[in-house]
């Protein structure tokens, strides 16, 4: 066995456990941060996983936080909980399949005809993850996880472009279902567990909740809409 | 084996925006009628709530309200040529479920079509000469004029509140509304929606420009409306969760707020939730309909319910489905041109537009109705010369802005990453200064476009899944390069900080992004029984008792929006049910 197979088989477990602490110590505030404190004790909380193994967990992770750098427009994607939303998700019906139809036989087809196989979003992502690492290690040397900020940004540039070559499903399918279920989490809201502190919200101007602008339609004509975010947990 | 039920005057399959009119009509006029709807019984009350009735997550990207389809999809192939693959996830159409079905959670755009809609291959050949129309286009006069169909365009509207102004009152144009429309009687029941920056800007350029733009007729309420029904609707509240979503504050027309609650409060009206049509009984001899079969789904029973009258207001690909699979009417064959299930599947010609970005101006795009747009239909229909452009039709252009919810709506200039800080930085800036304009084309009819039964796949009640054979020809492309021209001459007149490139539909259809759910055609209505399914009161040529509703009736698609059509036909088709069949059942013409 190679040394870069050995570096691979570092435990995360360990890693994991002192994530939450270090990902609030050096949390940056949100460019509107009226609630800092929240966010830092929100992301403070141990992630446990439902299904997502240590090795896709950090897989999303290092995918989240170079899809959605800590700017100061908004924390980490990880920071903002994109990777919980991922691995519940995952874990719940829309991972299991559910609105999916999986009757056979299956065929490889054109594009335009959508997702035809047969796995499920998991199991997608599962296998996924798994090929992304595997063309990192042969290009990089290393899991895409303990990959330099840098060269993690030029393996995700090669999936999106197809050009990683990957056993299974096309690297700019997997990459294009990576960003959307991470665009998803960034920005739905916080009771699926990412968007913490509504940070996405914040990042662009969206107000959220109740919505009701029957009068400032009229009011806020050409105007910002200034008043901070309200979400779901806010009215419940 | 199925449990056979005691016979009922009317059986309605599908108790959407058609199924709802009928079983009223039908009940006003002393008929006992039984309602059989696939999905569960939805009330606004209990299912459109706040907070959780604003989750873009659930509604709009996990498709809560939508046709499941694990239970049920189609599948599509791009030329007859090819083998079809299932649909395995809804993209590009989102078909709707429950009680109340899409028009529940539908935008609330209603139409009424043009003059020239009514009657485009006589229109075509009057202007443009007999040969003008290619062979392979194989669109159709609809057998119902404007004139005959604008009592009951008026009837859907006030049953709605629709929220407009009308451009021809009586033959009198008027500035500030459609000057393209045909004559109405009266004017919308419902003033105009507020206009927000971007109808304002929209208004401002095509002024400009010499056309004529006016606000998007809309099923949100202006203000509080009470319809002919006595039931009254709220005011809008801009809040930006029409399309996909239900509406809370019952301000959004829908068969659940319009018309629902005196159904169901009426004892000749029985609402049979979870009752899963399966396929009807044909006695072709007869040239009837007995009876209707259809599964539980709460226990899995298979029921069978005879009925005197059978009206099927499933949408468009259940339509065809169960007109196949139970053998009523010829199915259509492309090679031959003969037959008539299936025949003249259409869509829409959308994703012809253009973003245009603002830096010194401030949208709000959160703030919107469903239907919130300021249209001109210069380059709709026939309102405009076609000679020598090489296509057929056009297209209604719009600003609408209905939305701003971020997972689904955050644009960017082009050339913007998707991902990375730099997208971030794009997106923190222009998400409240950017909107798009668009153009909602036509489809008319092709030769090789049509609906029929796929060999392989099935659905989970064991039917064979409805096969799509569909793409864009050459008609569409050539229209969509057109109407990136008439946007970008739009968008260019806006004077924007940053402009997109026009985009035109290119490239074959794409089952993945959406783009609406506007399928058409299987079932087309038309004056001649060889080239027709149902005539023009939309009443089987095959089985007299048989009304087939719904936009499966269109022989071509319009650039509009099929509902306002659709409720149109529905109340025109039970107006011929109540005062001339019940009075002598059998074929109308």
């Amino acid at each position: 066995m190679s040394d870069k197979a050995n570096d691979n088989e570092i435990p995360r477990r360990s890693f994991l456990m002192g994530a939450g602490t270090a990902v609030a110590a050096s949390l940056t505030p949100p460019a509107n941060a009226q609630t800092p404190a929240t966010a830092a004790t929100a992301a403070a909380e141990p992630e446990a996983l439902l299904t997502l193994t240590p090795t896709e967990h950090a897989f999303v992770v290092a995918a989240a936080d170079t899809l959605i750098p800590a700017d100061e427009h908004s924390p980490s994607g990880s920071d903002c909980g994109v990777a919980v939303f991922i691995d519940r998700q995952l874990a719940g019906a829309y991972g299991s399949g559910a609105r999916l139809y999986r009757e056979g036989p299956f065929q490889k087809g054109k594009p335009e005809l959508g997702y035809q196989l047969p796995l499920n979003p998991r199991e997608f992502f599962r296998a996924g993850i798994a090929a992304a690492n595997a063309w990192t290690r042969k290009t990089y040397g290393k899991d895409f996880d303990r990959l330099a900020a840098p060269e993690r940004e030029a393996a995700l540039t090669a999936m999106e472009a197809g050009k990683a070559e990957f056993a299974g499903p096309g690297s700019a399918m997997f990459f294009d279902a990576l960003l959307q279920i991470t665009m998803e989490g960034f920005f739905a809201d916080p009771i699926y567990g990412g968007n913490r502190d509504k940070a996405a919200w914040r990042m662009v101007g969206y107000p959220g909740l109740p919505a009701t602008y029957r009068d400032e339609i009229k009011t806020y004509f050409g105007k910002t809409y200034d008043k901070p975010p309200r979400s779901i947990a806010d009215f419940s | 084996m199925a449990t056979l039920l005691k016979a009922v005057d009317a059986v309605v399959i599908g108790v959407g925006w058609t199924g709802s009119i009928l079983a009223r009509e039908l009940t006003k006029a002393g008929l006992n009628v039984v309602g059989l709807e696939r999905g569960a019984k939805r009330s606004p009350r209990e299912d459109f709530t706040l907070p959780s009735v604003r989750d873009e997550l659930k509604y709009a990207n996990r498709h809560e309200l939508f046709q499941d389809a694990q239970m049920e999809t189609v599948s599509l192939r791009h030329s007859p040529a090819e083998t079809a693959l299932p649909i395995r996830r809804f993209g590009s159409f989102l078909p709707g479920n429950n009680l109340g079905g899409a028009g529940s959670h539908w935008n609330g755009n209603t139409w009424r079509l043009l003059p020239y809609d009514h009657k485009p291959r006589s229109g075509i050949t009057e202007r443009y000469g007999r040969n003008a129309i290619p062979d392979e286009m194989t669109i159709a006069d609809y057998p119902v004029s404007y004139d005959e169909l604008e009592p009951y365009y008026d009837k859907f509207e006030k049953l709605c509140g629709i929220s407009g102004k009308a451009g021809n009152l009586r033959g009198q144009k008027i500035e500030g509304g459609n000057v393209f429309e045909g004559p109405r009687q009266n004017e919308y029941p419902n003033k105009p929606l507020v206009q927000p920056m971007a109808g304002a800007l929209m208004e401002a350029a095509c002024k400009s420009l010499g056309y004529h733009p006016f606000p998007a007729p809309a099923a949100n309420m202006s203000e509080v409306y009470t319809n002919p029904e006595g039931l009254t609707l709220g005011a809008c509240e801009y809040c930006g969760h029409c399309e996909r979503f239900g509406c809370e504050a019952n301000a959004k027309a829908s068969p659940n707020v319009c018309l629902l609650p005196v159904l169901l409060a009426d004892p000749k009206f029985e609402l049979r939730d979870h009752a899963y049509v399966k396929d009807l009984v044909y006695d072709k001899a007869a040239r009837k309909v007995k009876a209707v079969r259809y599964v539980d789904t709460r226990s899995g029973e298979e029921y069978e319910q005879p009925a005197g009258l059978v009206i099927l207001g499933a949408y468009v690909f259940n339509n065809v489905l169960l007109m196949l699979i139970s053998g009523i009417g010829a199915p259509y064959d492309y090679k031959t041109g003969k037959g008539v299930v299936g025949k003249n599947y259409c869509y829409q010609v959308t994703g012809t537009n253009v973003q245009v970005f603002f830096e010194d101006k401030v949208i709000n795009p959160f703030m919107a109705a469903g239907a919130h747009g300021t249209v001109i239909d210069d380059f709709n229909g026939d309102n405009f010369d076609h000679a020598g452009l090489g296509f057929f039709g056009g297209a209604y252009v719009q600003a609408s802005v209905t939305n701003g919810r971020p997972i689904g709506t955050r644009p960017v200039p082009p050339g913007t990453p998707r991902w990375g800080r730099d997208w971030k930085r794009a997106t923190a800036k222009w998400y409240n200064r950017a909107f798009g304009i668009n153009a909602s084309g036509c489809s008319y009819a092709h030769r090789e476009n049509f609906l029929d039964l796929d060999p392989t796949y099935k659905d989970a009640l064991g039917r064979p899944l409805i096969r799509l054979s569909y793409n864009f020809h050459d008609n569409d492309y050539k229209l969509a390069e057109y109407m990136a021209g008439v946007i970008g001459k739009i968008a260019r007149a806006m004077n924007p900080t940053v402009m997109g490139q026009p985009a035109a539909r290119r490239g074959n259809y794409n089952v993945v992004p959406y783009q609406s759910t506007h399928n058409t055609g299987g079932t087309m209505m038309g004056a001649d029984p060889a080239a027709s399914v149902v005539n023009r009161y939309l009443q089987s040529w095959d089985a007299d008792n048989l009304f087939v509703m719904g936009a499966s009736v269109f022989p071509q698609n319009q650039s509009y929006n099929p509902t306002g059509v659709v409720g149109a036909l529905a109340y025109w088709s039970a107006n011929a049910i109540t005062t001339q069949y019940l009075k002598r059942p059998g074929p109308l013409i």
